[in-house]
């Protein structure tokens, strides 16, 4: 083993009925790295890590730390005590205890808990890794991202060699990223080899040294982060050379029917109990528009008072210039309207239940209690929405839950596509999702709208919605603070508007 | 022959149909004569069938109805209702308030028995509508919604009948318990069939199963797809409100009185075994009707068995923990892991050697 | 926040269902407290002309069987305003329940406390915690496992003398060989231990007495139907069923029916009960069944005298008061005992 290798993980195989997970993969992280670990959903990511914290145990392969050659990990306890720390997505601490009670929980070797010893080594390496928190302080009064950067601390103070952070800044906004890659650097600067699965290509190039890239359980390559560009990264990912992806609004012919100007949804002063001021909306026949601003700002919250998704307090609706009421979902769908949600695992999969009836559903709920479809023609829809999306999925009978994020979204958009929507509403189609699915789904937007379909697509990658929408409503504190069209749409504009620059009337 | 082992231990009626053939090994093995069933004249006069399949099919039908109402209740819910023993009470009393006229030995019906069968019905469907209002609009825990009931239920139900314990006069009314004259089978049997029978109607021509179980594993999701989760759970404490009803009206039948403090006592119990034992999960969600059907006959032909063994009743709840005990274990994640593991090993091992 | 509003909810719902319980307790009685009453509270001495006793009862449920219903219609119509009674009621079937009920009533400073207890054992502090408050108990129907100085006296029906009879009227029906059914009450009450007793006693003496299934269906008909059903269906013969109750017997009975075999006077099977409520003894005297033991309900008389000895300064001749019963049998019975004995 090379001298300042921390990790060497050589030919590992894992196999599930049925599936092969990791067909022979290497993996080798350095002391003081930050190593990013990139593929789809299903290419083994989520696989390896678990092999590497004792979640599963390898069929075959070796393991190797700094100065222990061929270890077993055979429970997260074996890989806690060679060195190796996770932090996940969601915070597994609990919130009702301190920060310094996080930090030690579980690992008192004496039974006697010494409080201000330990409240004063908390604060020690809280202040040691600059993290905005105090010992005494109870979790839940933290930020989600220092909650993370709590995980964090605990996992270092555990004298882990290894560090794997796996999605951590899903749930996190752009500043408290910042901070989360600063503690990082910090940590590398220790010599903390750090494992990083994320999504965000962005992120990948802003604070790592190298990238392994995984597809179909098996190893692509090892790339230091200088010598692979982006879209060769993207490439890799997928296994294919990429249309170019900034270029996919052109691919698709804006629709020109002779109704385009016509107005399909229009709101005045509508306002929900989620806390948005009164606000005014439009979308013509064909088109794609969108709602921008930072998270928090209100993108969700307008669209989903116009689903009827939270309880309307003022405002009126227009369908086609007529006043239509909507108090329920129900309401909306009766009305032509889908919604795909922002949360995908709360408010859009029905886990347990299969892929044909999560198809379904919508549809279903809206032909009406008393005429359930018959299960030939359930299936069949199924079957027409897993193809022409191409869901991979074993078969329409599998629960939704066991699929990979990104056909989960299919899914769920097989579901509202199946309605034949008027009006589509996309909020975060594309998060937590490999790149792949994100393309197909921008695609397929485009393709929708040059048929006729009016689309909300509501995206926090800023890239996304100026490659998919022709105008963007831009959000700040809960309000609408201005709109943007035609060649407005770019990076610079959209900036200035939210952060409170001269916005166009 | 190809028998696909994964698919077989993935399957929700692997546990009941287990316990089904456990049971009837143990009975084959003890004593054969268990299954033999006999056609001879009861004390009316007429030729009825009897034998102890024959005693699991009559006095399994309570709790095989109770179980179509308890596992949509388990599945929109995620959680029981503990009430239904004293449901039965109530709604039993109810029934003999109307048919006896409030008279402890009444001459004559008071009022024709359909009239009774209604009210209690109706009494029934409100107990519900009191459980499924606390637990759907209030939000209550459905265990700790239905404990009102269940702890003043009883009381009720004497209250209704002024504390009297009525005789029905009628001998018509105990056809709906025993027999009807020249029919040999139990009419409980018919009863219990033609609710299966309307449960699966409703199921397979509504969308009840799929409302309830996509408001049982997401309450969120379904509202955003258009359901109405408040009323889906309001609706299922209403129809195992019904289900109650037709429970009383077999429980009151059986002997054509009423003894309030011990009617239909622990059925809530057995209620919930047999939808767990069918393969339920009871914090709710996915469900399979037939599985909490076969789960109540399971628990009667349990109840029978250790009746044969001459097994002290007092012991009876025992015997039952241990079941769920097994049964608990057997459907925990971990030993199905390993099931599932152990049976693709094999599987490997046998084409190793192909 | 939500939570918070939640638990409130729950606990306002746990309220209204206490609420709920006792106002269903409250419709079933007719003889609770008057509200206004606070007569006796000079708890030493005795009751003047005009002021009320206070005396706190504690029963089982009513609806528990016909003869608790007739016990505390007894007890109601004994204990009221106009007899120079105030007088409180709690029930329960379960021990703690009326410990803790008993606990109240000593708080609240009754003269008498009436017990009937759920169960025999456990209510050794209890009792001397009233004996300290000077609050004087009777036992009425059940004895307890107590120290007799912490009762004045107990007013009970000998249910071993009660089994004895029946076992001894059953001995007297000279059969060949007597296959015994036995169904018990809830295991443990003094009904069923004297019950049973007689007659265990009896099998263990006799080589022709057997038990074929001995099986306790808690007072309830419907199980014992299920056990005489299951001894139906595993063909093993029998010709006497002994229930330790009434409800138990018809239970019983409804088994035999279904499966056509005759019982009754000089019948196939032999039908035994105990608690003569009304209905039963019809069946008696429609010669269906063979023969019922009484359990006398009626109890307050006796109670009433005591009290009325005390309060006067007087002693008790005898601690222990067993009340007359009697066994009818089919052959003898006549309308007559319907009316009289029949709850």
């Amino acid at each position: 083993m090379e001298e300042n290798r921390v990790l060497e993980m050589r030919g590992i195989e894992k196999s599930f009925p049925g599936v092969r997970a990791l067909r022979g993969v290497d993996f080798s992280l350095n002391k003081g790295e930050i190593h990013a670990l990139m593929g789809e959903n299903g290419a083994g990511k989520s696989t390896l890590i678990k092999v590497l914290t004792g979640v599963y145990t390898k069929d075959s392969g070796r393991i190797s730390m700094q100065g222990a050659e061929d270890i077993h990990i055979n429970s997260p306890q074996d890989a806690q005590n060679a060195g190796i720390s996770t932090v996940y997505q969601e915070i597994t601490l609990c919130p009702n205890l301190t920060v310094a009670e996080n930090m030690y929980i579980g690992r008192g070797k004496g039974r006697i808990t010494k409080w201000k010893k330990m409240n004063e080594d908390a604060d020690k390496i809280l202040r040691s890794l600059d993290i905005p928190a105090s010992a005494s302080q109870q979790l839940a009064s933290c930020s989600i991202a220092v909650q993370q950067m709590v995980a964090i601390a605990r996992a270092v103070d555990m004298d882990c060699k290894v560090l794997i952070l796996d999605e951590p800044t899903s749930s996190l906004d752009e500043q408290e990223v910042e901070k989360l890659f600063k503690l990082m650097r910090d940590l590398k600067s220790k010599g903390v080899g750090i494992i990083f699965v994320t999504h965000f290509l962005d992120q990948v190039y802003e604070v790592c040294d190298r990238i392994t890239v995984l597809r179909d359980g098996g190893l692509v390559g090892e790339y230091a982060i200088a010598d692979l560009p982006r879209v060769e990264l993207v490439a890799k990912m997928l296994g294919k050379e990429m249309d170019d992806l900034s270029d996919i609004k052109g691919a698709n012919a804006a629709y020109c029917g002779e109704d385009a100007n016509d107005i399909v949804l229009e709101a005045e002063g509508l306002q929900s109990d989620a806390g948005i001021k009164p606000f005014n909306f439009h979308i013509k026949k064909g088109e794609v528009n969108g709602f921008t601003g930072l998270l928090g700002s209100g993108r969700s919250e307008c669209v989903r008072a116009i689903f009827g998704a939270d309880r309307v307090l003022q405002g009126s609706v227009k369908m086609h210039k007529k006043e239509v009421k909507i108090k329920k979902p129900l309401d909306a769908m009766k009305n032509g309207i889908a919604y795909l949600p922002e949360d995908r695992k709360i408010d859009g999969i029905i886990g347990e239940l299969s892929v044909r009836d999560n198809i379904i559903l919508a549809l279903q709920v809206l032909t009406g209690f008393f005429k359930p479809f018959s299960k030939a023609k359930a299936q069949a829809f199924a079957e027409e929405y897993i193809k022409k999306l191409n869901i991979k999925t074993a078969s329409a009978d599998t629960p939704i839950a066991s699929l990979s994020g990104g056909n989960q979204q299919k899914v769920i958009l097989a579901r509202w596509l199946l309605m034949h929507p008027e009006y589509l509403i996309l909020d975060e189609p594309t998060r937590g999702i490999d790149v792949g699915t994100k393309v197909d789904i921008q695609k397929l937007v485009l393709e929708l709208a040059s048929q006729g379909m009016s689309v909300t697509f509501i995206s926090s990658e800023t890239d996304e919605m100026i490659r998919t929408c022709s105008r963007l409503v831009v959000m700040r504190d809960r309000k609408i603070v201005g709109e943007l069209s035609g060649e407005d749409v770019n990076q610079g504009r959209i900036m200035e508007t939210i952060a409170g620059g001269e916005a166009k009337k | 022959m190809k028998i696909d082992i994964k698919k077989l231990l993935s399957n929700q009626l692997l546990i009941p149909i287990t316990a089904l053939v456990i049971l009837c090994l143990v009975n084959l093995v003890n004593d054969a004569s268990f299954f033999t069933i006999k056609l001879a004249p009861n004390n009316e006069g007429y030729n009825v069938f009897s034998g102890p399949l024959i005693t699991i099919l009559d006095y399994g039908s309570e709790l095989a109805i109770l179980a179509i109402g308890m596992t949509l209740v388990t599945a929109a819910s995620g959680g029981q209702d503990i009430s239904v023993g004293a449901t039965i009470a109530i709604a039993g009393s109810a029934m003999l308030r109307v048919l006896c006229g409030g008279v402890s030995k009444p001459e004559a019906l008071a009022a024709p028995i359909i009239v009774g069968f209604l009210v209690a019905c109706i009494v029934g469907m409100l107990c519900g509508v009191f459980n499924g209002l606390l637990v759907s609009i209030f939000r209550i825990q459905p265990m700790i919604a239905t404990l009102i009931l269940f702890t003043a239920g009883r009381s009720i139900a004497a209250w209704i009948n002024n504390n009297e314990l009525p005789i029905v006069p009628d001998p018509k009314f105990k056809y709906f318990g025993g027999f009807i004259p020249g029919i040999p089978i139990p009419t409980t049997t018919f009863i219990a069939i033609a609710c299966i029978v309307v449960a699966a109607l409703l199921l397979k021509f509504t969308n009840l199963g799929l409302y309830t179980q996509a408001v049982g594993i997401n309450e969120s999701s379904s509202r955003l797809n258009g359901i109405n989760p408040t009323f889906i759970k309001f609706l299922s404490f209403v129809i195992l409100g019904l289900c109650v009803a037709v429970a009383a009206l077999i429980k009151v039948s059986r002997l054509a009185t009423i003894n309030y403090s011990v009617i239909a006592k622990d059925i809530e119990m057995d209620a919930i075994l047999a939808v767990a034992l069918g393969g339920n999960a009871l914090s709710g969600g996915k469900f399979n009707m037939w599985g909490s059907i076969l789960g109540a006959y399971i628990i009667q032909f349990l109840t029978t068995t250790l009746y044969k063994f001459q097994v002290d009743a007092a012991a009876l709840p025992a015997y039952k923990a241990v079941v769920v005990i097994i049964l608990v274990v057997f459907s925990s994640p971990v030993v199905r892991e390993k099931l599932s593991a152990l049976s693709s090993k094999k599987k490997a091992a046998a084409k190793g050697v192909a | 926040m939500k939570k918070r509003v939640v638990a409130l909810l729950t606990a306002a719902v746990m309220a209204l269902s206490m609420a709920a319980c006792d106002s269903g307790a409250a419709g079933s009685t007719t003889g609770g407290s008057t509200g206004g009453s606070t007569g006796g509270s000079e708890t030493s001495a005795p009751a003047a002309s005009g002021e009320l006793i206070k005396v706190g009862i504690i029963n089982n449920d009513p609806n528990e069987s016909g003869y608790r219903t007739a016990n505390d219609k007894d007890l109601q119509n004994m204990f009221t305003t106009a007899n120079g009674y105030d007088a409180k009621f709690a029930y329960s079937l379960k021990n703690d329940e009326q410990i803790q009920a008993a606990q109240g009533f000593i708080t609240d400073e009754v003269d008498y406390l009436l017990l009937s207890a759920a169960d025999t054992a456990g209510w050794d502090g209890v009792l001397k915690d009233a004996q300290a408050a000077g609050v004087k108990v009777i036992l009425f129907d059940r004895t307890i496992d107590a120290d007799p100085s912490l009762y004045e006296a107990s007013i009970v029906s000998d249910m071993a003398k009660e089994g004895q009879t029946a076992v001894d009227w059953l001995a007297g029906q000279g059969l060949s060989e007597y296959n015994v059914i036995h169904i018990q009450g809830v295991m443990g009450s003094a009904a069923q231990q004297g019950r049973s007793g007689a007659l265990d006693a009896k099998v263990a003496a006799e080589s022709n007495w057997t038990i074929v299934q001995q099986q306790t269906a808690e007072w309830n008909a419907e199980k014992a139907q299920q056990i005489v059903q299951s001894v139906i269906d595993s063909n093993t013969p029998f010709n006497v069923i002994y229930a330790e109750n009434d409800d138990m017997a018809k239970g019983a009975v409804a088994a035999l029916d279904s499966a056509g075999i005759s019982h009754g006077v000089g019948k196939d099977v032999i039908v035994m009960g105990f608690d003569c409520n009304k209905w039963a003894l019809e069946e008696l005297l429609n010669q269906n069944w063979n023969y019922d033991g009484q359990c006398n309900p009626f109890q307050a008389s006796y109670i009433d005298n005591i009290i009325k000895t005390l309060e006067s300064g007087g002693t008790l001749d005898q601690k222990t008061i067993i009340m007359d019963e009697k066994g009818f049998d089919a052959a003898t019975i006549t309308q007559e005992d319907v009316d009289n004995y029949g709850i």
